[in-house]
């Protein structure tokens, strides 16, 4: 509305009020974005998993300068089947982290990235799952053996 | 002679009824948004933005949104169909699910006045601010100001953009972050800084070198799947990211 400041901003202000008042209250429907939307939000979610798990991770080896029996009472109480699961997990996310990470900088630097973004998803997703299927394997082996009892 | 005539079979089309499920808000009714359900019949290569002429015209007169030229040159229909940020008038029925109900709300980020309308001035404050105009430098020339072909490809794609906000509005950025400046505003930016007649390039990327400026970026490429017109805007922001970082324009 060119040359009425004032009552733009009266509209701004109560329409703004509206939208506090509980209009933007997450009403929707979920915004379908691409590859690009989702390995973001992956991005995240697997950041901040890996940094909970480092959290934990200083905490842990720290004891050890508290005191080594709790420090060899603590790892012990790690050795079970869904800590094991938990890293998977945690190969997983940081694994995905790393490569979605590299891609990250090649739509920053390289100047055919943003084109191939999508491509490079694909390509980082086939990287992951030949790493992870051979990874799981051998992570979870003794796992299993120890529950099922082994084969040789 | 009548042997001759060969009677052109024309395509039948059969209008069938689609479902809309469109998010309403009348502020001085409503207080908060909800959903509401019209059939109506639609062929094929009808649009979304018939649909909701429909409704307007035999069905609810009080449903409220923008629309000007019809025909994807204005920019006045964005909003989210099913989902994703487009405009009413370049969607065609066909290409949508229309054994669901179409869900049409209005485009995120912006506050809300009436149904499909948002308030579009923090948007077009965020396009003011990176000058988004000819800055020439020297005497005014006696004839045109001349520039290869080459140099105009350059920025030619962002030359497309008719300011429907799909893309600014699509960015989970500028959904949470009001202060970003937003796609439209860097692509208006891009336009002018690798302009080889302009010269206020510097000063653009002084605009943009900002915490809210391009860096607030995070490439989730929403605005270029979004953009009605086509243009490559991520890869618009990237150049101006590098331009800013290696300084050549």
């Amino acid at each position: 509305m060119p040359g009425m400041p004032e009552v733009t901003t009266v509209d701004v202000a109560s329409s703004t009020a509206n939208l506090e008042a509980g209009v933007a209250k997450s009403f929707g429907t979920l915004y379908r974005g691409g590859e690009g939307m989702w390995t973001w939000v992956l991005q995240r979610v697997t950041g901040v998993a890996v940094f909970f798990f480092l959290f934990v991770h200083v905490l842990d080896t720290a004891l050890v300068r508290v005191s080594p029996t709790a420090y060899n009472s603590v790892i012990a109480s790690y050795k079970t089947p869904i800590v094991n699961l938990l890293e998977v997990g945690l190969v997983g996310a940081v694994l995905y982290h790393a490569l979605n990470g590299l891609r990250v900088i090649l739509v920053d630097f390289w100047s055919k990235g943003p084109r191939l973004q999508r491509q490079m998803t694909w390509v980082i997703a086939a990287v992951w799952v030949v790493v992870m299927v051979p990874g799981i394997f051998f992570m979870l082996k003794h796992t299993v053996e120890t529950i099922f009892g082994s084969t040789s | 002679m009548t042997a001759a005539v060969v009677v052109p079979e024309t395509p039948v089309l059969i209008a069938q009824d689609v479902t809309f499920r469109i998010a309403r808000f009348l502020p001085d009714v409503d207080s908060e948004v909800h959903w509401e359900d019209f059939v109506v019949p639609m062929y094929p290569t009808d649009r979304v933005l018939d649909a909701l002429s429909k409704i307007k015209g035999d069905l609810d007169g009080t449903l409220s949104f923008r629309r000007s030229c019809g025909h994807g040159i204005c920019g006045s229909d964005a909003m989210r169909i099913n989902g994703r940020n487009r405009l009413a008038c370049k969607t065609l029925v066909k290409d949508l699910d229309s054994s669901k109900p179409i869900t049409v709300e209005a485009i995120k980020g912006l506050p809300l006045e009436k149904d499909l309308i948002v308030d579009m001035e923090p948007f077009f404050a965020a396009y003011r601010q990176v000058l988004p105009f000819l800055i020439p430098d020297g005497h005014e020339p006696s004839r045109e100001r001349l520039q290869s072909a080459e140099d105009r490809a350059i920025f030619d794609d962002g030359t497309k953009c008719i300011l429907c906000a799909c893309c600014t509005t699509s960015c989970p950025v500028y959904w949470t972050d009001g202060q970003y400046f937003g796609p439209a505003a860097i692509v208006a930016a891009h336009r002018f800084i690798f302009d080889s007649r302009d010269s206020g390039a510097e000063q653009r990327l002084e605009i943009l070198n900002d915490r809210e400026g391009v860096w607030r970026c995070r490439t989730t490429f929403n605005c270029t799947d979004a953009c009605p017109r086509g243009i490559e805007i991520t890869k618009a922001i990237q150049e101006v990211k590098r331009a800013l970082i290696f300084r050549r324009v």
